[in-house]
């Protein structure tokens, strides 16, 4: 699936977007936070406080309790600011 | 005329009234709201330099013209414009537009306070500051938590 950060979540990711495939065990939102924090320095970092980021599932505002199944696309960033 | 646009380029208010009203009789009134960004000084009284916006393209889109159907939904609305601009603004630049197009004023009001709220909590935008003395604690505006209690007037179970 591929995953989108925005604004301070995309700066310490270090990366706009990028494809991952997690293992079956990954079933939700909160889940795949969990295993994005585990890849690296630089993931573990934007998620330390996991409490604060928002996530949308293709397009659209989801709780971190929400499935994965059949989303394509993953979107993480912190409150929105706009206005 | 229902539309929801997002744009690194100025809008003119004026013409956005204008396409709301063209060619029909029965809007009894519009009522804009325009946001500006804003050159308040920070704690260190350096103020503002610019904001730069980022957003999520598609879903913002989206995610607007959702709150635009909602309203569609809750007030008798003959029209709606909602404009975002993204990228680097300077103080006293337009950010935002929203006109609201109806039959009376009450409803237009309305839903344009409506629109705002959600956009300023659901919207996917992103404000990152310069300050006018170079300091760079960050840099990404927080949310406000009366800006939530602003959008959590309109919900209903």
């Amino acid at each position: 699936m591929k995953i989108l950060y925005f604004a301070w979540l995309r700066e310490r990711v270090g990366l706009a977007e990028e494809e991952v495939a997690p293992p079956a065990e990954v079933a939700t939102v909160a889940d795949l936070a969990r295993w994005l924090a585990g890849r690296d320095e630089a993931h573990a970092y934007a998620f330390e406080n996991a409490a604060v980021v928002r996530a949308a599932l293709d397009r659209r505002h989801v709780k971190p309790d929400a499935s994965l199944a059949g989303v394509r696309e993953v979107a993480f960033f912190p409150p929105m600011t706009g206005g | 005329m229902f539309s929801v646009r997002i744009q690194e380029a100025p809008f003119d208010a004026a013409a956005e009234v204008a396409r709301l009203a063209q060619g029909r009789t029965d809007v009894g009134g519009i009522v804009t709201f325009t946001g500006l960004c804003r050159a308040d000084a920070g704690a260190d009284g350096a103020g503002l330099k610019a904001l730069t916006l980022e957003h999520y393209p598609g879903m913002a889109e989206e995610e607007i013209e959702r709150h635009v159907a909602e309203a569609r939904a809750r007030w008798p609305l003959l029209g709606a414009i909602v404009v975002h601009r993204h990228g680097r603004l300077v103080p006293g630049d337009p950010i935002v537009f929203v006109a609201t197009a109806s039959a009376h004023r009450a409803a237009a009001f309305a839903a344009a306070e409506f629109l705002m709220d959600w956009l300023k909590t659901s919207a996917p935008f992103w404000k990152k500051e310069e300050r006018a003395d170079g300091a760079d604690a960050g840099g990404w505006v927080e949310a406000k938590a009366s800006d939530d209690a602003a959008a959590d007037r309109w919900a209903r179970d």
